[in-house]
C-alpha cells in the first residue's frame, strides 16, 4: 500500500510534544517499527491504529522512554529519551496494556506509593489521591485490595495512577481492550474530560469507534509502517466513500461471475465478500435504486455511513494477521 | 539516591502487610533448632566427645546456624519476590514508567535485602542471648558477619533470578547449592571432618567463610588474618553478584 500522507497530515497545528523522524525499533532481525515519522502537538488526542503486531506498542514504549530507540530521532517534550529518560518520564503518564497494579496493596496504597516514585511529598500525594479516586469514581473502594476490583475498575485505577504526577502527556496502550460497554463508555468519558482540561493524549487501539470518538488525528500502522495519517474524517474521505451500500443475495446468485458485470458502474468501488457485497459510494440510496433498476433482487439491503473500520480494512486487509 | 529510597519505601509498604508472621518465623525457627539440636543433640555430644572445637555443641552450633539462616533468608528474598517484580506482578515495569531507573531498582532492592538480613540476624542474636550462648559484647559483630554472608548469596541469586522465566531454576538452587552448603559448611560439625577435597570446595563457597566469621565473632576466637580472608571471599561474591545483577536486570527490563 502506498503511503499517501501529506506533510500537513503529519504535523500538528501547535508546538510538538513528540517528534519522531525515521523512528525504528528492531528486536534482533525482526523489525517492529520501520522508520516512521509523526508529530504530536500540545492538547491533541493522537491515535495509533492498527492490527495486533503492527508496531503500536513498540512505538509507545519508545515514546515512554522505557525502550531504547534503535535508529532515527525521537524527541519527547523537547528532550532526548536516551539522555533525559528520567526527566521526561517525570512528566509522562503511562497506562500500559497489561495491568501492572500491585495486587498485594490497596487501591489507595497503589496510588500513594506511585506518587512517591515521582518524589511527590506525602501530604500532597494524599490530597492528589483523593482527587483522582473521585475523578475515576473509585472513592468508595480506596481501602479495598486491588484483587477485588473488576476489570473496568482496575483500568480506571491505572488511569488514576498515570495521572498522579499531573502529566503533560498521557500515553494509553489499548485502554479499553477487554472491557464491557459500560466500562468503556465511562472510560471514554473520563478521557474526554482530560482532553478538555488540555492533557495531551496518545493512545493505541484497534477499536475504530474508540479512535473516532477520541482522536483528533491518527495514523494507521501496518507491518511496522505508517500507511495513512489524518483526522478520522480525512481518512474516511480519502480512503473510503461517504456511504456504503451492503447487499446480501439469496444463495446461488452471489456467484461473482454472475454479479460482476451487473454491478459495474454503480459505485466507486465494489467489494465482494463471501456473505455480502459492499458498494462504496457517495450516495447509498441512489446506488440502491440503481441496483433495483438493473433487475437485481438482493435479500437484504443496508445503507450506512462509511466508518474508520472501512478505512482500516482497506488499508490493512481482511485476512487475519497473526 | 532518592529513587532507590522510594523503592525501599515500596518494599516496606508490602512488608507491613506480613511483618508479624515473618518476624515470628524468624524467632521460632532458631528457638526450635537450638533447643532440638543445640541442647538435645548437644547433651549426647557432651556425653560422647565432650566438646567441639573446645566449646559446647550449643555454642558451636548457634553462630554457625546464624550464618546459614542469613543465607536462607537471602535466597528466599531474591528468588520469588524478584520473579514477582519482574514477571508476575510487573512491579519493576510499573516503576520504570516513572523517573526511577534500573539502577534505582537494584540499589533499592539490595538495600531492602540488607534490611531484612539485619532484622533476621538481630532476632537470631536475641535468641542466642536467651540460650546463654553470647557472653562478650564483641559477639555483636556476628550481626554484620551474618548480613555480609547473606549478601554474598543474595546478590548473585538476584542476578540469576532476573534471567529466569519460571521457578524451576529456584528449586535447583535450593537443592544443589543451598542445601549441600547448609550441610557441609561447618555449621553442624567442623569442616576438618570432611574429606580433604570437599574441604577445599567448602572454603571456596561463601557459607563456610560466613560460618567461620560469625562463629569467630561470637566465640571471640578469630585472628585478624582469618577475618580478613573470610571477609574478602564474601565481599567478592557480593560485589560480583551486584555487578552481574546490574547486567541481567538491565537486559531483562530494558528491551
Amino acid at each position: 500500500m502506498q503511503v499517501d500522507a501529506t506533510t500537513e497530515a503529519l504535523s500538528p497545528a501547535g508546538d510538538a510534544l513528540i517528534t519522531a523522524r525515521g523512528l525504528t525499533k528492531r528486536f534482533g532481525d525482526r523489525v517492529a517499527v520501520d522508520a516512521i515519522d509523526f508529530e504530536v502537538g500540545r492538547g491533541e488526542a493522537f491515535g495509533f491504529l492498527g492490527p495486533n503486531g503492527a508496531g503500536k506498542t513498540s512505538t509507545m514504549r519508545m515514546v515512554g522512554c522505557v525502550s531504547p530507540v534503535t535508529e532515527g530521532t525521537l524527541r519527547v517534550l523537547g528532550m532526548d529519551p536516551a539522555r533525559d529518560g528520567p526527566r521526561i518520564r517525570a512528566r509522562l503518564g503511562v497506562v500500559p496494556q497489561a495491568d501492572t497494579l500491585d495486587q498485594e496493596l490497596s487501591v489507595r496504597e497503589n496510588l500513594q506509593i506511585y506518587a512517591r516514585y515521582f518524589d511527590i511529598p506525602r501530604r500532597d500525594a494524599r490530597r492528589r489521591v483523593d482527587e483522582l479516586l473521585e475523578f475515576v469514581q473509585l472513592s468508595e473502594r480506596g481501602g479495598d485490595q486491588v484483587e477485588s476490583l473488576s476489570g473496568g475498575m482496575k483500568r480506571r485505577l491505572t488511569i488514576a495512577r498515570g495521572l498522579i504526577n499531573q502529566p503533560d502527556l498521557l500515553l494509553l496502550d489499548e485502554p479499553t481492550t477487554g472491557l464491557d460497554p459500560q466500562a468503556r463508555h465511562l472510560l471514554w468519558d473520563r478521557l474526554y474530560r482530560l482532553k478538555q482540561q488540555g492533557v495531551t493524549l496518545v493512545l493505541t487501539t484497534h477499536y475504530m469507534d474508540e479512535a473516532e470518538q477520541l482522536c483528533d488525528r491518527l495514523v494507521v500502522m501496518d507491518s511496522a509502517r505508517i500507511v495513512a495519517a489524518g483526522s478520522p474524517l480525512e481518512l474516511i474521505r480519502h480512503y473510503s466513500t461517504r456511504e456504503v451500500l451492503e447487499l446480501r443475495f439469496p444463495g446461488a446468485e452471489l456467484e461473482p461471475a454472475g454479479l460482476d458485470g451487473r454491478l459495474e458502474g454503480l459505485a466507486d468501488r465494489v467489494e465482494v465478500l463471501p456473505d455480502r457485497v459492499l458498494l462504496y459510494t457517495a450516495d447509498g440510496e441512489a446506488a440502491a435504486a440503481a441496483v433495483h433498476r438493473r433487475g437485481l433482487a438482493p435479500s437484504s439491503l443496508l445503507v450506512r455511513r462509511s466508518t474508520l473500520e472501512d478505512v482500516f480494512l482497506r488499508l490493512t486487509g481482511r485476512s487475519l494477521i497473526e | 539516591m532518592t529513587g532507590s529510597a522510594h523503592v525501599v519505601e515500596y518494599d516496606l509498604l508490602v512488608y507491613r502487610h506480613s511483618w508479624r508472621g515473618s518476624m515470628l518465623v524468624s524467632f521460632i525457627s532458631p528457638v526450635l533448632f537450638l533447643a532440638a539440636m543445640g541442647v538435645g543433640l548437644g547433651s549426647l555430644v557432651k556425653s560422647g566427645v565432650g566438646t567441639v572445637d573446645g566449646v559446647s555443641y550449643l555454642n558451636f552450633l548457634a553462630p554457625g546456624l546464624m550464618a546459614a539462616t542469613a543465607m536462607q533468608t537471602a535466597s528466599v528474598e531474591t528468588t520469588f519476590p524478584i520473579m514477582a517484580k519482574v514477571f508476575w506482578m510487573r512491579t519493576y515495569e510499573a516503576m520504570l514508567a516513572t523517573p526511577l531507573t534500573v539502577r534505582d531498582l537494584l540499589v533499592g532492592d539490595v538495600a531492602w535485602l540488607l534490611m531484612r538480613l539485619v532484622m533476621v540476624a538481630a532476632v537470631y542474636f536475641v535468641v542466642m542471648l536467651l540460650f546463654g550462648v553470647v557472653t562478650a559484647p564483641g559477639a555483636l559483630l556476628a550481626i554484620p558477619a551474618a548480613v555480609l554472608t547473606g549478601l554474598a548469596f543474595g546478590a548473585p541469586i538476584l542476578a540469576y533470578s532476573a534471567t529466569q522465566k519460571n521457578t524451576v531454576g529456584f528449586a535447583a538452587i535450593e537443592r544443589f547449592i543451598i542445601l549441600p552448603l547448609f550441610m557441609l559448611s561447618g555449621t553442624f560439625f567442623p569442616i576438618d571432618q570432611l574429606p580433604r577435597v570437599l574441604q577445599g570446595v567448602a572454603w571456596l563457597a561463601p557459607l563456610a567463610n560466613g560460618v567461620a566469621l560469625t562463629r569467630g565473632a561470637v566465640l571471640g576466637t578469630l585472628s585478624s588474618e582469618a577475618t580478613a580472608a573470610h571477609v574478602a571471599v564474601l565481599t567478592v561474591y557480593a560485589i560480583a553478584g551486584i555487578v552481574a545483577a546490574r547486567v541481567t536486570l538491565r537486559r531483562r527490563l530494558v528491551t
